[in-house]
């Protein structure tokens, strides 16, 4: 193994996707400088080996994994390097976190412009994934509301690019799930608040339809709109729950706004109706089949109808925003050993059809008794990157237990979904995908992108050193030149 | 629409997967570790065997080989000092991937020189420190984050009654068991969260090199029965476990004398 002048000696590790489906034994490097970051790809393509990339390896399927290469961890690049807080303008290093960012802007009154359901992510899995929140239908993924990035080649040259500069990588790396080089670091916009709360509205609605006309009514004014889904629910009620709408405080309406833009008044709570939070996995897990989640999906639309007939509430930004961060390590109640995990199948729609194929999907999975445990449904809009997941539409996102014995007939299940969904002119995510086959991307991407990303991809990339799981899944040796 | 399930279903993991069990021995020429190697492979195992000398690792394998007629076991070996610290991070890669993943690790290196009562010979005592405790955490380290990693594995750790007082006729060999053991009482809290356990065994007096020519055993065991109680109570998820278990009778009783008695008696 390399020597490095470093502490971090590259470790043999057990790495796998967030869904824990897949993970393969690989070598990490993690360089903590981008001079270790050049370093480890000069190594690797003197050694002829591949690099995949990883970040704090939220994706929930195989982007970040590789059974033949190494794999190379950027979380130690974590400096928050500048933040001017007369622009809002956040400079960071790309292992940098979602948690870093906003627990070091909140005090000075701003907040990310794009936040995922957890805080953990880095920015350069963030980049390299172009992640979306509940405010894609507003201020579009984390790239829309990118300045500038660096990125080191395949070459182990150090490239600066933007919308002015080099504007072709910016638009093709943003999304381009670490095909075309390490983002090292990255210049974002975030968003001026007047309070460290946000105003919450419940809505309880009985399916499908009534939640999309909902969640289209409160889309000019909403800042955030989310909508959870009740899967187990069939006929008249199918696709029941409960849509969440946020909108930011206006400067003075909270009276006390240097309390509540502190950190502490952010935090999640650390029990839940008693429990320990560190353990409250294990009481998920005794819920964690058809049944028991039959269960606590009804006593969730209960306790939602309940919410929709209260007054707005108030809630802190990090407890809106990051639900998945309030129990921790929760994915264990799907299992923990014996590839078991989950997966999450999120799909995008245009408008004018999603409603008419998310209800058939529902039904399909009912009758194939595949239930999700989780549904939720977001409102999206078009942004300018070329491998983007996002259109003028919806996505639902569905997430199923996976186990070893019923794995094989779920990813069936999910290629018929698919067959469904890209005939409908629907388009997928890359942060989630774990099921698409090969040559599924071309038949919902542009074409002309797609060839543009191919071609970038091949000039940049002649030794194809940087690959993953999901590149050789989904495209083959199609990046070779 | 092309399907990639084959592939992925194919894919042997580190958890579960469709392939045989895995093990590493470190400390495999002789004694409990050459007997585990043996029974590992006879159970079906693939076992990585670790020691320093060439020859008697061949004839290891070729002890396996005659052995286990039925097994589909399988036994890799490789030639390795435990001190040599710097190889130990490569060579645990290359063994594993060689292997195919891991579920069980177990050492079992160390040595025991003789110490006269009137010895104060740090050469000899740096050596065991180097050998019995330093060539344990050289690979505890990958082991453990690789275990942990995979939230699944067993670690197993030989350690010795001789960890439990001090005794005037093994100081340091004493001292570096005791080390062993509150060290691997640590890991065994710090993997614990993950679904990693840690055994650690205490045996009494086994039938080996070691103990050859000492005057004073009892309850003596051979090598084979030794072994086939460590991976019992492995399996059992057993913490600590003296082998044979009668022996946690009487160190319950040796560990209770207070120390100016003990001074006195020549245990």
């Amino acid at each position: 193994m390399s020597e490095r002048a470093s502490a971090y000696p590259p470790s043999f590790e057990y790495v796998e996707g967030w869904g824990m489906v897949e993970g393969h034994h690989s070598r990490v490097l993690r360089p903590a400088s981008v001079e270790e970051v050049q370093d480890d790809l000069e190594g690797a393509r003197k050694a002829r080996v591949s690099l995949a990339l990883r970040g704090a390896g939220c994706s929930y399927g195989d982007p970040s994994i590789t059974r033949d290469g190494h794999v190379l961890d950027l979380t130690r690049l974590n400096r928050i390097l500048a933040f001017d807080d007369e622009s809002g303008v956040v400079e960071v290093e790309s292992g940098v976190t979602l948690e870093q960012i906003w627990k070091h802007i909140l005090p000075r009154g701003w907040w990310p412009k794009v936040c995922s359901g957890t805080m953990f992510p880095t920015t350069g899995g963030a980049l390299g994934m172009n992640i979306h929140g509940k405010n894609n239908f507003r201020v579009g993924t984390w790239g829309d509301n990118t300045l500038e990035l660096d990125i080191v080649l395949p070459s182990g040259e150090l490239e600066t690019c933007s919308r002015e500069q080099n504007s072709e990588l910016f638009h093709a790396a943003i999304g381009g799930f670490g095909m075309l080089g390490a983002i090292c670091r990255a210049k974002l916009q975030t968003t001026r608040i007047h309070s460290g709360e946000i105003d919450v509205v419940g809505i309880s609605t009985h399916n499908l339809g009534e939640m999309m006309e909902r969640m289209d009514a409160q889309c000019s004014s909403a800042d955030y709109l989310v909508g959870w889904i009740d899967c187990f629910a069939s006929g008249d009620c199918l696709g029941r729950g409960l849509v969440h709408a946020a909108h930011y405080l206006a400067p003075g309406v909270d009276p006390e706004p240097e309390q509540t833009l502190t950190v502490a008044h952010q935090e999640l709570p650390g029990s839940i109706m008693g429990f320990p939070k560190a353990q409250l996995w294990r009481a998920l897990y005794l819920f964690n089949h058809d049944p028991g989640m039959r269960m606590v999906n009804a006593a969730k639309y209960m306790a939602g109808r309940l919410e929709g007939m209260a007054e707005p509430y108030r809630q802190s930004h990090a407890g809106f925003n990051f639900l998945l961060d309030y129990v921790p390590n929760w994915k264990w109640a799907y299992g923990r050993h014996g590839r078991r995990g989950l997966i999450q199948y999120q799909s995008f729609l245009p408008a004018d059809v999603a409603e008419r194929v998310y209800a058939e999907l529902l039904t399909l999975c009912q009758r194939r008794s595949f239930n999700p445990y989780l549904g939720v449904l977001k409102r999206h809009k078009p942004d300018p990157f070329w491998l983007t997941h996002a259109l003028d539409g919806w996505s639902l996102a569905l997430d199923f237990k996976v186990t070893p014995k019923n794995r094989a007939a779920l990813f069936g299940h999910c290629e018929e979904m698919t067959t469904i969904v890209l005939a409908a002119g629907g388009k997928f995510y890359f942060a989630k995908d774990q099921v698409l086959g090969l040559g599924d991307p071309q038949r919902f991407l542009s074409t002309e992108r797609l060839e543009a990303f191919k071609a970038l991809k091949r000039s940049l990339d002649p030794g194809n050193l940087f690959q993953s799981e999901m590149s050789r899944r989904l495209f083959g040796n199609s990046f070779l030149s | 629409m092309s399907s990639h399930i084959s592939a992925t279903n194919l894919a042997a993991d580190a958890s579960g997967g469709v392939s045989a069990k895995r093990a590493i021995v470190v400390g495999a020429s002789s004694g409990m570790g050459a007997a585990l190697v043996v029974q590992l492979v006879g159970e079906g195992y693939r076992v990585g065997a670790i020691a320093r000398r060439a020859e008697v690792l061949e004839e290891l394998q070729l002890g396996c080989a005659e052995s286990a007629e039925e097994a589909v076991g399988e036994v890799l070996v490789r030639v390795h000092d435990v001190t040599d610290f710097g190889a130990v991070p490569e060579l645990f890669e290359e063994l594993v991937r060689a292997l195919g993943g891991l579920d069980l690790f177990v050492f079992a290196a160390g040595i025991m020189p003789k110490v006269a009562a009137d010895e104060f010979d740090s050469h000899k005592d740096l050596a065991m420190i180097e050998v019995n405790f330093g060539g344990l955490v050289a690979w505890m380290n990958p082991v453990a984050r690789l275990f942990q990693s995979q939230r699944s594995g067993t670690i197993v750790g030989i350690s010795s009654v001789a960890g439990d007082r001090g005794r005037s006729g093994a100081p340091v060999y004493g001292a570096t068991k005791a080390a062993m053991n509150t060290y691997l009482e640590s890991l065994r809290n710090r993997l614990g969260e993950s679904g990693v356990t840690v055994c650690t065994i205490k045996p009494g007096f086994v039938d080996t090199a070691m103990t050859r020519g000492m005057d004073g055993l009892f309850w003596l065991i051979s090598a084979e029965r030794a072994a086939e109680l460590i991976l019992k109570a492995a399996r059992s998820g057993a913490t600590e476990r003296y082998v044979p278990r009668q022996w946690f009778v009487l160190m319950t009783v040796i560990r209770a004398i207070p120390s100016f008695l003990f001074r006195k008696l020549n245990i």
